[in-house]
């Protein structure tokens, strides 16, 4: 027995590697894309070929492949390239601004309800009831309207959208895990609460919470998108994702190439995140190896 | 001699509720126990499922709460629970769970837990606790080249020997063993109760071994204490109270472990199941169960007192049954 079983298990390692050497295809490129999307969004400046509000009233709506404008011009003759730089720029600074400060202010107030229970427990669930019945937009409409838009009070409101989600799901994970389990396991060490929500309880939860932040992070694009559109976002001539594919409708027949270019923009960068979320969240789990 | 844990009338409540509107009912699942463990000495925590040896476990380590009753530790009173005074008292006094895939961090390297207490209770630099931890590996027989393993890569039997690797990390003097081989098929319970045997005689440590199975608790432990619905019905010397059990409860508990060879005639079994915390019986608790009952047993609470010189029993017949078979 113990002579077949030694050259049985050499190959099957070979065959099952512990560690993934090689990415999947579609993990590759949405981390490539991602990468390239950081990167256009940090030199944003340095690629731009125009200013955002250069017009050129002699080239409007020129098509995409004119020299010189190789993704074309919108009507008031500004190169759409130039602007879908600054777009990713905005877009991404909001999107990812907010996905952080929503997980970080849900999963705080979510571990908090767990660790003292009774009324700061009550507190937090029903901040978090009150904020899932709450309209987001209407809520943000009535925000921007009454303070006007700029852009911290942007990616701030931003911050408060779906951080319910966070809180629910770390405090009834912090719960489960305090009940039975590593996490007393860890207090009957004599961990301080501190070390047992940080280096215990925070990565193991991490994967579900990695999960919702790829959810997140779309929504708030899209959700930027809406408000830029209902001209309540980011405001000309400043310029966003959603913002361009809410001005490039009005040009839907005659100049499509005004809202299709951000739109694959958000296409892209959503399904890229979801996919490197997947694939994080796998990675990070050593029983999934 | 003074004693290293002296728990007095621990009381611990539980209310249960029975269905969405019933009324809220209040379950003793620990009522009244007083106990306590020379250092080096071993206690034994016997009794059926619901009878409230792990909630006493718990409470004896002050994990769980007192809401009576006083537990001390080497003199001292336990301190209020998650206060620094607690944490810091964690370093000489540790549990060994049930479960051992539950009470691990799947997360974390078996190597990386059992360095845990050691940073927690900042014992020794970075090379001192990495000595410390290959030390305790080999104290529990797990092999060096498993350090880096996580918990799902072991065995049950390993994982509960890194559970208890970890529970000694920090020079515990009390160890709590909450039914630490019940979760463990039977060669594997062997491996553990006999590395437990090992810890207690290297070292000056005292044990609470909780267990619903007799003949590891005999194996092990110095002193049992028998406990029935929350309470104490029979405490002593291991082997006085395995060869003479004094109360009816005991003898049936003693009679129910399977001998092979042996015909099951003759034997005390027990009736029925436990009854509902909840509703406990007028009396003595047992008396519903019991071929003794007579009428003061179901009126009176029989009191723990001494029927041997070193063995005490809660029965109203605990003298005039002495006539019992030896297991």
């Amino acid at each position: 027995m113990t002579l077949a079983s030694q050259p049985d298990t050499a190959p099957r390692r070979r065959l099952l590697p512990r560690r993934m050497s090689s990415v999947p295809a579609a993990v590759g490129f949405g981390l490539i894309w991602l990468g390239l999307v950081v990167l256009t969004a940090v030199f944003a400046d340095l690629i731009r070929p125009y200013d955002i509000t250069q017009m050129d009233l002699s080239a409007r709506l020129s098509p995409p492949g004119t020299p010189g404008h190789w993704l074309g011009t919108d009507e008031l003759g500004r190169d759409v390239f130039s602007r879908l730089i600054q777009s990713v720029r905005v877009s991404l600074v909001i999107a990812f601004g907010a996905t952080i400060i929503s997980a970080v202010f849900g999963t705080t107030l979510g571990f908090l309800a767990a660790q003292f229970r009774g009324a700061v427990e009550h507190f937090v669930v029903m901040l978090a009831d009150f904020q899932a019945a709450l309209p987001f937009l209407i809520m943000s409409l009535a925000v921007l309207a009454f303070f006007g838009s700029s852009m911290v009070l942007l990616v701030g409101l931003m911050g408060f959208y779906g951080w319910e989600r966070y809180a629910r799901i770390a405090r009834g994970l912090a719960i489960s895990a305090g009940a039975q389990g590593y996490a007393a396991a860890v207090v009957q060490l004599g961990a301080t609460p501190r070390r047992v929500y940080l280096n215990h309880i925070l990565p193991n939860v991490a994967s579900t919470l990695i999960v919702s932040m790829t959810l997140t992070f779309p929504e708030i694009i899209l959700m930027e998108s809406g408000l830029s559109f209902l001209g309540l976002g980011v405001q000309p001539p400043e310029t966003s994702l959603g913002n361009m594919v809410g001005f490039g409708r009005e040009y839907l027949t005659t100049a499509p190439w005004i809202m299709l270019g951000p739109a694959v923009v958000i296409m892209l960068t959503t399904l890229s995140i979801s996919l490197v979320g997947d694939w994080l969240r796998d990675r990070l789990d050593p029983t999934i190896r | 001699m003074t004693a290293l844990l002296e728990a007095t009338d621990l009381v611990r409540v539980y209310t249960g509720r029975q269905g969405l509107f019933g009324k809220a009912a209040p379950v003793r699942a620990v009522d009244g126990v007083s106990l306590r463990v020379m250092p080096g000495e071993t206690l034994g925590i016997v009794g059926e499922s619901g009878s409230g040896k792990s909630t006493l476990g718990r409470m004896l380590l002050g994990v769980d709460p007192a809401q009576g009753g006083t537990v001390r530790f080497g003199g001292t009173p336990m301190p209020e629970r998650a206060t620094p005074a607690w944490r810091a008292l964690r370093a000489r006094m540790q549990m060994v769970f049930q479960d051992p895939l539950a009470a691990l961090d799947r997360r974390l390297t078996i190597a990386a837990q059992i360095r845990e207490p050691l940073e927690i209770h900042r014992i020794g630099d970075a090379r001192a606790r990495a000595a410390r931890v290959g030390e305790l590996m080999q104290a529990v027989g797990l092999r060096p080249d498993q350090a880096g393993r996580y918990p799902h890569e072991l065995s049950g039997g390993q994982r509960q020997r890194v559970v208890i690797a970890r529970a000694l990390a920090s020079g515990p003097e009390l160890l709590v063993c909450d039914e630490p081989v019940s979760a463990l098929d039977v060669s594997i319970q062997a491996q553990v109760v006999n590395l437990l045997r090992e810890l207690q005689r290297e070292g000056r440590r005292s044990m609470v071994f909780i267990s619903h199975d007799l003949k590891v608790v005999r194996n092990l432990c110095d002193r049992v204490a028998v406990m029935y619905l929350g309470r104490i019905v029979e405490e002593g010397p291991s082997e006085l109270l395995f060869a003479r059990p004094r109360h009816p409860y005991t003898r049936a508990l003693i009679s129910s472990v399977p001998e092979p060879g042996r015909p099951l005639d003759g034997r005390v079994i027990l009736q029925g199941e436990p009854p509902n915390p909840a509703k406990r019986p007028s009396g003595c608790a047992f008396h519903p169960r019991c071929a003794l009952a007579t009428d003061v047993c179901r009126n009176t609470v029989p009191e723990l007192r001494q029927t041997d010189p070193e063995q005490t029993a809660a029965c109203h017949h605990a003298d005039g049954t002495a006539a019992s078979r030896a297991a």
